[in-house]
């Protein structure tokens, strides 16, 4: 059996994928906005189960950098973050090493699988930072890295025969440690955030949140919001990035109700009411960290991994890279730089 | 045959002079005059100094204490401010100067932050001198610093470098107490770890701390020895009440339990406050004749008199 005769190119189009024959609408339709479902079934949908599967055969990259004074508890909260031993104090570090004279950038990664879905995960600790007497211009090597990995990817995409899957080293995320002081940011927290908010996504976290009552807690944190806002520093989800209404209700909600997250971390477990528990134990009590009355490990562990991972590399590929990628080609003349050899060395230590 | 000055209490016995009553003299004359002790307080702000103090002396010595933000800390150098307290107990008197020292650390660049703290504590030396020097020396104030509790982080995993350097040039100029403040932030093994580390960095950089001296005949050696041990103190500071099995005592209220100031078990307060209400009498003689005395040798040795 034939189609009847057509209205519309699209229906043209519409009837020579349909293999059954079908009503012809009474209203003629709009090209625009069709629910195919009114017609029957086309299988578009069946697009998201593709990328899933294709997503769970490649894997994806996810890089996240931790920066904070030395013994805020970054390793820990990493580790404890992907339930998995994979900051560099798990690979054979040492407990009572000295901090280093300069800051220093360690990466180190690991391939984590969860569900069938691998994920290659770059942890890139800086060491050293803010902990010296004279921490004047202690951010500059950290965005000297995080701008060497824009220009990497760059200098990949430029070539002729370009890989496939640019390898991807792009700091996805910058996860910034706050001393839980009870009173406001240190100077060295302004300074750091103002420069590197423009060239990476930051989420400011309270470390070591049980050292406040809950008071406390809802006293910094409005306190360091206001701070950051009047200082006019952009934390991760920044606001002109909202893509739409549903968009912004959501990341309103998170920059102006829980961020900064008050988190505690552990790799220890202990028993509470019959369930092995992730934790601190103290005479006074165990510290669940998991559980949101205690800390807002949760809710970041949530936003970082579970909801906002995909939202966070995007906003680096087409926000940050983007940016950088323009200004280079601006100095440039507006022509892409030049492929040097690839044994040219400009890396950090990694 | 001496006759003895005082009758009754002392023994008539043969040889027996009577001066073994003049510590009592000196006492009572103590209590009279009232004591005058000088405590400066060193750390990176949010350290929980303030909240230690006034749970020490169970005073606000901070009524209307106003916080500035990081953007206001930027351009701020390390200020001087002493505050005197006039607490009484049982008929005795303390005037008590608490030395404050905000700004310290937070800069960017700490390199000098600790000179203006250095100028405070010579400055009083050279005023004691200058008096000591002159005409009528019948009201010296004594207004050197006794002691200094220096607060260590308990976020990280030892000293930092400020505070050896800190501790390296004053550990001959005053009394260095080091303390842990806000130790309920630390599980107990955690705080033994750091404890050691401190200790050992101390050692390493060849600081030297106020030491403790040896228990007199009358005192409990055991205690002594385990407040010695203790150091440095890791202790929480509360002025807020909380009722605990039907009790008010001071403490932090958390979701998951109640911290308690005065509890051995939960931090070394009472060890601390023990330690500096029963040596004030030595740390003001070590004061006066170590730290003053070395002062007053480079100073006399330098004007070449």
């Amino acid at each position: 059996p034939r189609a009847g005769p057509v209205e519309s190119k699209n229906e043209a189009a519409m009837s020579e994928l349909v293999p059954e024959p079908r009503q012809k609408p009474v209203v003629p339709m709009k090209p625009m906005g069709i629910n195919a479902s009114l017609l029957g079934y086309i299988g578009i949908d069946t697009i998201i189960e593709q990328m899933r599967k294709k997503t769970m055969k490649t894997g994806f990259d996810f890089n996240i950098m931790v920066v904070g004074q030395s013994g805020l508890g970054k390793s820990t909260l990493v580790n404890t973050l992907f339930k998995s031993q994979v900051s560099r104090k798990s690979s054979g570090w040492n407990r009572d090493e000295k901090i280093p004279k300069t800051v220093e950038i360690k990466a180190i990664g690991h391939v984590i699988e969860e569900g069938g879905v691998k994920m290659k995960l770059t942890v890139i600790d800086t060491p050293g930072f803010g902990d010296q007497i004279n921490n004047e211009n202690c951010w500059e090597p950290i965005e000297k890295y995080i701008n060497e990995q824009y220009e990497k990817f760059l200098k990949e995409e430029v070539n002729i025969a370009r890989k496939k899957r640019i390898p991807d080293t792009r700091v996805h995320c910058c996860l910034y440690f706050i001393s839980p002081t009870g009173h406001s940011l240190r100077p060295l927290d302004l300074e750091f955030m103002k420069h590197l908010s423009k060239v990476v996504n930051i989420i400011p976290v309270i470390a070591k949140a049980d050292t406040m009552t809950l008071e406390e807690k809802t006293e910094f944190k409005q306190r360091v919001r206001k701070e950051l806002e009047v200082n006019g520093i952009e934390f991760y989800p920044q606001k002109e990035f909202d893509e739409d209404l549903e968009d912004k209700t959501e990341n309103d909600k998170i920059r102006q109700e829980s961020m900064p997250f008050a988190v505690v971390g552990s790799d220890k477990e202990y028993q509470v009411n019959g369930k092995r528990v992730l934790g601190r134990k103290t005479p006074w009590g165990i510290i669940e960290v998991e559980n949101l009355n205690h800390c807002e490990f949760a809710l970041l562990r949530d936003f970082v991994i579970r909801t906002h991972l995909q939202d966070l590399k995007e906003v680096t590929h087409n926000i940050h890279y983007e940016t950088y990628r323009a200004k280079r080609l601006n100095d440039n003349g507006g022509l892409p730089p030049m492929t040097v050899e690839t044994e040219e060395n400009h890396e950090s230590n990694l | 045959y001496i006759q003895p000055l005082f009758s009754h209490q002392f023994s008539d016995s043969a040889g027996y002079v009577g001066f073994a009553n003049l510590p009592n003299q000196v006492h009572r004359k103590s209590v009279k005059k009232g004591f005058e002790f000088t405590l400066m307080v060193v750390g990176e702000s949010g350290l929980g100094k303030s909240t230690l103090i006034n749970s020490l002396f169970l005073t606000d010595l901070y009524p209307e204490r106003y916080i500035p933000g990081a953007a206001e800390k930027i351009e701020r150098t390390v200020q001087i401010e002493a505050s005197t307290v006039e607490i009484e107990e049982r008929g005795v008197k303390l005037r008590l100067t608490v030395v404050d020292t905000p700004g310290y650390g937070d800069a960017i660049n700490s390199q000098d932050c600790f000179k203006t703290i250095i100028h405070y504590i010579d400055n009083q030396f050279e005023r004691y001198l200058h008096d000591e020097s002159g005409l009528n020396r019948r009201h010296i104030i004594d207004n050197r610093v006794h002691c200094c509790f220096y607060f260590i982080s308990p976020f990280g995993h030892g000293l930092k470098p400020l505070d050896v350097e800190f501790m390296k040039a004053l550990h001959g100029k005053v009394n260095i107490v080091p303390v842990i403040a806000k130790a309920d932030t630390l599980t107990l093994k955690e705080r033994e770890r750091l404890k050691r580390r401190v200790l050992d960095e101390i050692s390493e950089h060849g600081i030297r701390i106020y030491q403790l001296p040896d228990a007199d005949s009358d005192e409990d050696e055991e205690f002594k020895e385990q407040t010695r041990a203790s150091i440095p103190f890791a202790v929480i500071g509360s002025n807020q009440l909380i009722e605990v099995k039907g009790k008010k005592i001071r403490g932090r209220l958390y979701p998951w339990g109640v911290v308690e100031v005065e509890n051995p078990e939960h931090n070394d307060f009472l060890k601390l406050r023990t330690m500096l209400v029963t040596h004030m009498q030595d740390l003001q003689e070590v004061t006066q004749d170590l730290h003053y005395e070395n002062f007053r040798s480079e100073r006399l040795k330098r004007t070449g008199k």
